[in-house]
C-alpha cells in the first residue's frame, strides 16, 4: 500500500486558488464554532456538574441571548452566501475569448473534439493561461464533468448542452471523474485532463491527424444533409439564413424572442417544430436518428464561423444580446431593409 | 408537578352509559368525532400533495409542448368527459343527502342515497372504461406494452387510417384544424403527444383508482347503514365517507378542465 | 430536611402491557400504540444491522483502491440497498414509529393515540414494504443508487427497480399515517391543562416532523409511481430521448427527500430536548423558541430541496435563490444547539448514558450540520458536490445526529419500556466506542470529498487509499459500539435491575405511570398544572 497522504487537491486552474481561500474560511468558521460548542459543553458538564448540596438554577431563557445568537449565525451566514454566491458567477459565466473544445460522455467514457477537429477519448489536452470552455452532452444518462484540480464541476445531461470552463495555470496530468452516478462502470469513467504550455500544446495539436476542423467537418456534413437547399441568405428562401445566426436574438412565430445558442441550434436540428422563425412556414424534417452528437457538434461549429461579413452591429450595438425585444427585426425585414449583407455562399471559415 | 384526580376525567359526561361506537381510547363522541374528523381532513391534503405533483409535472410539460397537449386535449371526447363531470356532481348530491339522512337516524333513505351515489360512481367508470377502449382502439395508449403501440400519425386501423390519426386532424378544417400546417410538421407534433397521454392516463387512472376505493367504501357504509347503525349520535363514518366522495369529485372538477378543457379548439395564430 | 432517605427497592407492577395479554395474536392484532411501538422496534432494528452489513462489505472494498472484492454491479446494489434500507427502513420511522409511537400519547397524558386501528395498519404497511424490499433484494438488489435519477433508473438499468420503487412509496404510506395520527392526537387529545404551551419538546418536535411527513410524502409517492410506470409501460415523463425531462424528476424527487431529513432529524432533537433537561435537572432554556425552531425547519424545509441540484443544469438565478434559503433553514438549528448548550449552565449534570449520547449529538450534529454551509454554498458545492464530503456531512447528521439520539432516546425510555435498567457500564463503554468509531470513520471522509473523490466509487486512485483505510477502520470500531447495546439489551431484559416509575426522576407525564406502563397508560388520568421540565420543585421519593 502506498503511503501518500494528500489533504488537498493540487491547484491547477485560476479559479482553484479563489475556491481553497473560501474552502479555508469555511473551515475556520466550522473549527471555531464546533469548539466552541464543544469546550462549552466539556466546561458547563465539569463546573455544573451534580455535587451535594447544590441545586440547578431555574432559568427560563433570556431574549438578548437568542436575539444574539440569532443574528451573529444569520450574518455570518449571509458572509458565507454572498462570497459563494459571487464565486459561482464567476465559475459559471466563461469569459468571451475561451477555447471552446466539445465533449460527450457515454456509458463510460468520454470523447472529445477540439476546434481543429483533433479527438481524443478519456484525456483532455488543454494549453495553459487562456480560458477554456468544454461545451458537454450525454449520450445516454447523465455523467458529471469534475476536474478536482480546477475545482470546477456540471452534470452533463442527455438532449441539452451544458459547459464547464476554467483557466488551466499549472501544467501536469490531472484527473477526470465522472461523478454523477451512472450505471455499472461509473468509478472507471475516469480520464486524465492533460495541461500543457502553450507551445507544448500547439505542437499537441499539430501532431494528432485530423480529419480537418470541426467546422470543415461540420461543412460536409451540411452539405451532405443538404442543409443549403433551404438554408440560403437570399429573401426566397424557405428556410433562415444562418449566417451570423450563432449567439444573435431570433424573433419566433409566436413572437418570443430566443438567443441562438448551442441547445437552440441543436433542437433546431432534432425538433425543428419547438421554435419557428418569424416569417418562416414549418416546413423542416427532424434529423432526429440520422445525426450523432459529435457531428451535431460539428454542424454547430460550422454554423458558428458563418460570420456577418464587414456589416455594422444591428443597432450600432455590439453585444447582440443587449437588443430589446421589440427592436429584433424579423429575418424579413432586414433582408427588405439591405441591412443583412449578402455573404459569399460557401466560404471557408 | 401533577395533581390527580381519581375516576373521571372532566370532560365526560355525567352519564355512565357509553355509545356503543364509542372507544376505550376517546374521553366521549364529540372528542372521537372531532378526532374522526380533523384526522380526514389531514388525509386529503395528504391527497392533495399526491395529486398536486402529478398536477405540476402536467401543467410544466404542456408549457413545454404546447402544441403536442393542445392536439391531446382535442383528441378525447370532451362530451364523455362532460357526461361524466355531471355525473359526479350528482353522486356528490346524492352523497350530502345520505350523510343528512344519516344525521337524522332515516335508515331507509341512507342507504337508498348510498347506493344511488354507487350507481352513479360505476356509470362514472363506465364511461371511462368506454373513453379507454377508444382510447386503446386509436393506439393513443402510450408505450409499446399495451395494445397495438402508439401511433398518432399514420392512422392506426389499416382499413380505416383516420383512426386516432392525429396528424391529419391537426391539418384537417372540418376537425378545426389548420390545412396550412405541413404534414411533416404535423407528424412530429403528433409524436410528442405521447407524453401527453402519458399523463392523460395516470392523472385519470389514478382518480379512477381513487374511485373504486371509493366505491368500496361505500358499499362497506351501506351494509352499516342498513343494520341501523347510524343516527344522530353516531353518524361519523358517513360523513368521512361523504369528505372522502367529495374530495374525489372535487380532483374530477380539477382534471377536467386540465385534460379535455385548455385550449381545445383554438385556431393556430 | 431530612438526611436519611429510605429508598425502597422498585418492584414490577403485576400487570402492564406486555403481560395483559398473551400469544401471537394479541400482539400481530394489538390496538395499543406501546405494543405497535415495540413491533416497530424489533422490524427497524433488523433493518438496520441489514444496511449495516451492506456498509461493512462497501467498506471492506474500499480498503483497496482496486475493485477487487466485489464486482462494480454488485457494489453499485451495495450502496444502493444500504441507502435504501436505512432511510427509508430505519431512519425515517425510527424515532417517531418507536419512542414516538410509544411516549407520546403518555406524555399527552391520553390513553393511545387517536387513531390505534390505523396505528396498527401502519405497521402492517411497513411490513408489506418491507417485503418489497426484500424481494428486490433477493431478485438481485437494485443499483440506481437510492436517488432513482433518470433516465438510469427508467432506461438503463435491468434490475428490479419497480418492486424496490413500490416498496419504497408503500413504505410512505406508512409514515404518512404515523404523521397523521400524531397531529390528530395532538391536537384533540391533550390532557386537561396541557396547553400548547406545556408540551413537552419531544411533542412539539415529532408534531412538526408529522407536518412534513404528510405534506412531503406524497410527492415521492406519486414521483416513484411515474417511475414505476415508466419503466413497467416503457412511457416517457423523464425520459430525454421522448422529450422528458430528466431534472424534472430530480426537482420532484427532492421536494420530498430534502424535507425527509428533517423528518429524520427533528424527533431526534426533540429527544436531546428530553434527556438534556433531565440530566442537568433544569428546565430547557428557551422553551418557545426550541419549540417554534422546529416548526421553522419544518416550513423552511420545504424550500430548498433544489440545493441538491445546484450543479444539475438549474438556472443560476434558482441556484441563487435556494442557496440563500439553504443559509435560512441553517439557523433555527443553531439556536437550538445554542439553547440545549445553554441549559446545562448553572444546572447540575450527571453524566448517564442518554446524556452521554445527547452530548455526541450537540457536537457531532454541530459539526455536520456547519459542514452543510459548505455545501449551501454555491461557489463551493461545485467542487464539492457529488464527493465523499458530502457522504461525511450526511453521516454527521443522520448517525452523529440521528442516530445517536435514537440509541440515547432508546436508553432515556428503556426503563419505561421494559420495566428494566440497562447495565450502565458497558452501555458508556459502547458510547464511548461510537464516538470513537464514528469520527474516525468518517471525519477522513470530508478529507477525501475536498480531495476530489466522487461518491459512489468502486475503485478509486491509489493516493486515496491511507485515508479510505482509515475510514474503514473506524467503521469497525463503529460496528461494535453497534452491537453493543443490541447485545446488552436483550440481556436486561431478563437480568436487568428493576427500574421503577421513575429511574431517572424526571418530570414528564410518561414517569407518573408504572414501569411498564398499564394497557391504559395510567390508572389516573392526570391533570396538568404546570409548565414542562418544572425541575426546580419536585415531589417524590426520587434522590437528589
Amino acid at each position: 500500500m502506498q503511503f501518500k497522504l494528500p489533504l488537498f487537491p493540487e491547484q491547477a486552474s485560476s479559479v482553484a486558488v479563489q475556491v481553497d481561500a473560501f474552502y479555508l474560511f469555511l473551515v475556520l468558521i466550522t473549527t471555531f464554532f464546533s469548539l466552541l460548542v464543544a469546550l462549552l459543553i466539556l466546561f458547563f458538564v465539569i463546573k455544573y456538574r451534580k455535587r451535594p448540596g447544590v441545586e440547578a438554577e431555574q432559568i427560563h431563557g433570556s431574549t438578548l441571548l437568542e436575539i444574539v445568537w440569532t443574528v451573529i449565525p444569520l450574518g455570518i451566514s449571509m458572509v458565507i452566501f454572498v462570497w459563494g454566491a459571487v464565486l459561482y458567477y464567476h465559475i459559471e459565466n466563461p469569459p468571451a475569448n475561451a477555447l471552446e473544445i466539445y465533449g460527450v460522455g457515454k456509458q463510460w467514457m468520454w470523447k472529445f473534439q477540439h476546434p481543429g477537429g483533433q479527438r481524443e477519448i478519456n484525456t483532455l489536452h488543454v494549453p495553459t493561461g487562456r480560458p477554456v470552455k468544454v461545451t458537454l452532452i450525454s449520450q445516454d444518462v447523465i455523467h458529471d464533468f469534475f476536474v478536482p484540480a480546477f475545482r470546477v464541476k456540471t452534470d452533463v445531461l442527455p438532449n441539452r448542452y451544458v459547459y464547464s470552463w476554467f483557466t488551466p495555470t499549472v501544467p501536469g496530468s490531472y484527473h477526470l471523474f465522472c461523478s454523477q452516478y451512472c450505471g455499472t462502470k461509473h468509478s472507471a469513467m475516469i480520464g486524465e485532463v492533460i495541461v500543457q504550455k502553450p507551445d507544448d500544446y500547439a505542437a499537441w495539436l499539430a501532431s494528432g491527424k485530423a480529419e480537418g476542423s470541426l467546422a470543415s467537418m461540420g461543412e460536409k456534413l451540411f452539405q451532405e444533409f443538404g442543409c443549403g437547399t433551404c438554408h440560403r441568405p437570399d429573401s426566397g428562401a424557405r428556410g433562415p439564413s444562418l449566417q451570423g445566426l450563432y449567439g444573435r436574438p431570433v424573433r419566433l412565430s409566436d413572437n418570443r424572442v430566443v438567443v441562438a445558442d448551442d441547445n437552440y441550434i441543436r433542437e433546431s436540428i432534432l425538433n425543428p417544430n419547438a421554435k419557428i422563425v418569424s416569417g418562416f412556414q414549418p416546413i423542416m424534417p427532424t434529423f432526429q436518428g440520422v445525426v450523432s452528437e459529435e457531428g451535431l457538434i460539428q454542424i454547430t461549429e460550422y454554423i458558428k464561423h458563418l460570420s456577418v461579413q464587414e456589416s455594422e452591429p444591428l443597432n450600432n450595438r455590439t453585444n447582440p444580446t443587449e437588443l430589446r425585444d421589440n427592436e429584433v427585426p424579423t429575418i424579413q425585414q432586414e433582408l427588405q431593409q439591405g441591412s443583412q449583407p449578402a455573404p459569399t455562399p460557401g466560404k471557408k471559415p | 408537578m401533577v395533581k390527580r384526580r381519581d375516576l373521571v376525567s372532566t370532560n365526560q359526561t355525567t352519564t355512565t352509559e357509553h355509545h356503543p361506537a364509542l372507544a376505550h381510547h376517546f374521553d366521549n363522541m364529540e372528542q372521537q368525532q372531532g378526532a374522526s374528523t380533523f384526522g380526514m381532513w389531514v388525509f386529503m391534503l395528504t391527497e392533495i400533495m399526491m395529486f398536486g405533483g402529478l398536477f405540476a409535472a402536467y401543467l410544466i410539460y404542456r408549457l413545454k409542448y404546447y402544441d403536442a397537449f393542445k392536439a391531446g386535449s382535442t383528441s378525447i371526447s370532451v362530451s364523455w368527459g362532460f357526461a361524466n363531470t355531471l355525473v359526479l356532481i350528482a353522486s356528490s348530491l346524492t352523497m350530502a343527502l345520505a350523510v343528512w339522512a344519516a344525521q337524522r337516524g332515516d335508515r331507509k333513505k341512507q342507504v337508498t342515497f348510498l347506493i344511488l351515489t354507487m350507481i352513479l360512481g360505476a356509470v362514472f367508470l363506465g364511461v371511462k372504461a368506454k373513453e379507454y377502449k377508444d382510447k386503446w382502439e386509436e393506439c393513443h395508449i402510450p408505450g409499446h406494452v399495451i395494445g397495438k403501440g402508439f401511433n398518432t400519425w399514420g392512422g392506426c386501423d389499416v382499413n380505416n387510417p383516420k383512426l386516432g390519426n392525429i396528424a391529419d386532424e391537426m391539418r384537417d378544417p372540418k376537425e378545426h384544424g389548420d390545412p396550412s400546417i405541413p404534414e411533416v410538421s404535423a407528424i412530429q407534433t403528433a409524436k410528442q403527444t405521447e407524453i401527453f397521454f402519458s399523463f392523460y392516463f395516470a392523472m385519470t387512472g389514478l382518480h379512477a383508482f381513487h374511485m373504486v376505493i371509493g366505491l368500496g367504501l361505500l358499499t362497506w357504509l351501506t351494509l352499516r347503514a342498513r343494520s341501523g347503525e347510524f343516527g344522530p349520535a353516531y353518524y361519523t363514518p358517513v360523513e368521512l365517507g361523504g369528505l372522502y366522495w367529495h374530495f374525489v369529485d372535487i380532483v374530477w372538477i380539477y382534471l377536467f378542465p386540465l385534460l379535455y378543457l385548455i385550449s381545445r379548439h383554438q385556431h393556430h395564430g | 430536611m431530612s438526611t436519611a432517605v429510605t429508598t425502597v427497592k422498585p418492584v414490577m407492577p403485576a400487570k402492564h402491557y406486555l403481560n395483559d395479554n398473551y400469544g401471537i395474536r394479541s400482539w400481530l392484532l394489538t390496538k395499543d400504540h406501546k405494543r405497535i411501538a415495540v413491533l416497530y422496534l424489533v422490524s427497524i432494528t433488523f433493518f438496520f444491522f441489514l444496511g449495516g452489513i451492506f456498509a461493512a462489505l462497501i467498506r471492506l472494498e474500499l480498503l483497496t483502491p482496486q475493485g477487487d472484492l466485489f464486482q462494480s454491479d454488485t457494489y453499485n446494489k451495495l450502496f444502493t440497498m444500504h441507502g435504501v434500507n436505512m432511510i427509508f427502513f430505519f431512519l425515517i420511522p425510527s424515532v417517531p414509529a418507536v419512542l414516538g409511537n410509544f411516549i407520546l400519547p403518555i406524555m399527552l397524558g391520553a390513553k393511545d393515540l387517536a387513531f390505534p386501528k390505523i396505528n396498527l395498519m401502519s405497521w402492517y404497511i411497513f411490513i408489506i414494504a418491507a417485503l418489497f424490499s426484500l424481494a428486490a433484494l433477493v431478485s438481485g438488489g437494485v443499483d440506481t443508487g437510492w436517488t432513482f435519477y433518470t433516465p438510469l433508473s427508467t432506461g438503463y438499468v435491468r434490475t428490479n427497480v419497480i418492486v424496490m420503487a413500490v416498496g419504497i412509496l408503500i413504505a410512505g404510506f406508512s409514515s404518512i399515517f404515523t404523521g397523521l395520527n400524531f397531529i390528530v392526537t395532538v391536537h384533540r387529545m391533550r390532557a386537561p391543562g396541557m396547553t400548547w404551551g406545556r408540551l413537552p419538546l419531544f411533542v412539539w418536535a415529532n408534531y412538526a416532523a408529522s407536518l412534513i411527513m404528510i405534506l412531503g410524502t406524497p410527492v415521492i409517492a406519486i414521483t416513484l409511481i411515474l417511475v414505476a410506470l415508466e419503466r413497467g409501460f416503457h412511457i416517457g415523463i423523464f425520459d430525454p430521448k421522448l422529450g422528458g425531462d430528466p431534472v424534472l424528476f430530480q426537482h420532484m424527487f427532492w421536494f420530498y427527500s430534502h424535507p425527509a431529513v428533517y423528518i429524520m432529524i427533528l424527533p431526534g432533537m426533540g429527544v436531546i430536548s428530553e434527556v438534556v433537561t433531565c440530566f442537568s435537572r433544569k428546565r430547557v432554556f428557551g422553551y418557545s423558541f426550541i419549540a417554534f425552531s422546529s416548526v421553522a425547519i419544518a416550513v423552511f424545509g420545504f424550500v430548498v430541496w433544489a440545493h441538491h441540484m445546484f450543479v444539475a443544469g438549474i438556472s443560476q438565478y434558482s441556484a441563487m435563490v435556494f442557496s440563500l434559503l439553504s443559509f435560512a433553514v441553517a439557523i433555527p438549528s443553531a439556536v437550538k444547539v445554542f439553547n440545549w448548550t445553554a441549559t446545562m449552565y448553572k444546572g447540575s449534570v450527571t453524566l448517564e448514558t442518554p446524556m452521554l449520547y445527547a452530548l455526541a449529538f450537540i457536537g457531532l450534529f454541530t459539526i455536520g450540520g456547519l459542514t452543510g454551509l459548505f455545501l449551501a454554498a454555491l461557489g463551493m458545492d461545485v467542487h464539492i458536490h457529488d464527493t465523499y464530503f458530502v457522504v461525511a456531512h450526511f453521516h454527521y447528521v443522520m448517525v452523529g445526529g440521528m442516530v445517536t439520539a435514537y440509541i440515547g432516546g432508546l436508553h432515556f425510555w428503556w426503563p419505561k419500556m421494559t420495566g428494566r435498567m440497562y447495565p450502565e457500564a458497558p452501555a458508556k463503554l459502547a458510547a464511548l466506542i461510537t464516538f470513537i468509531g464514528f469520527n474516525l470513520t468518517f471525519f477522513p471522509q470530508f478529507i477525501l470529498g475536498y480531495l476530489g473523490m466522487p461518491r459512489r466509487y468502486h475503485s478509486y486512485p491509489e493516493e486515496f487509499q491511507v485515508l479510505n483505510v482509515l475510514s474503514s477502520a473506524g467503521a469497525s470500531v463503529l460496528a461494535v459500539g453497534f452491537l453493543l447495546p443490541l447485545i446488552y439489551f436483550l440481556w436486561s431484559l431478563k437480568y436487568g435491575e428493576v427500574a421503577g416509575d421513575n429511574p431517572w426522576n424526571a418530570t414528564g407525564l410518561e414517569w407518573t405511570t408504572t414501569s411498564p406502563p398499564p394497557t391504559h397508560n395510567f390508572h389516573e388520568v392526570p391533570v396538568v398544572t404546570e409548565e414542562p421540565y418544572a425541575y426546580g420543585e419536585e415531589e417524590g421519593s426520587g434522590v437528589h
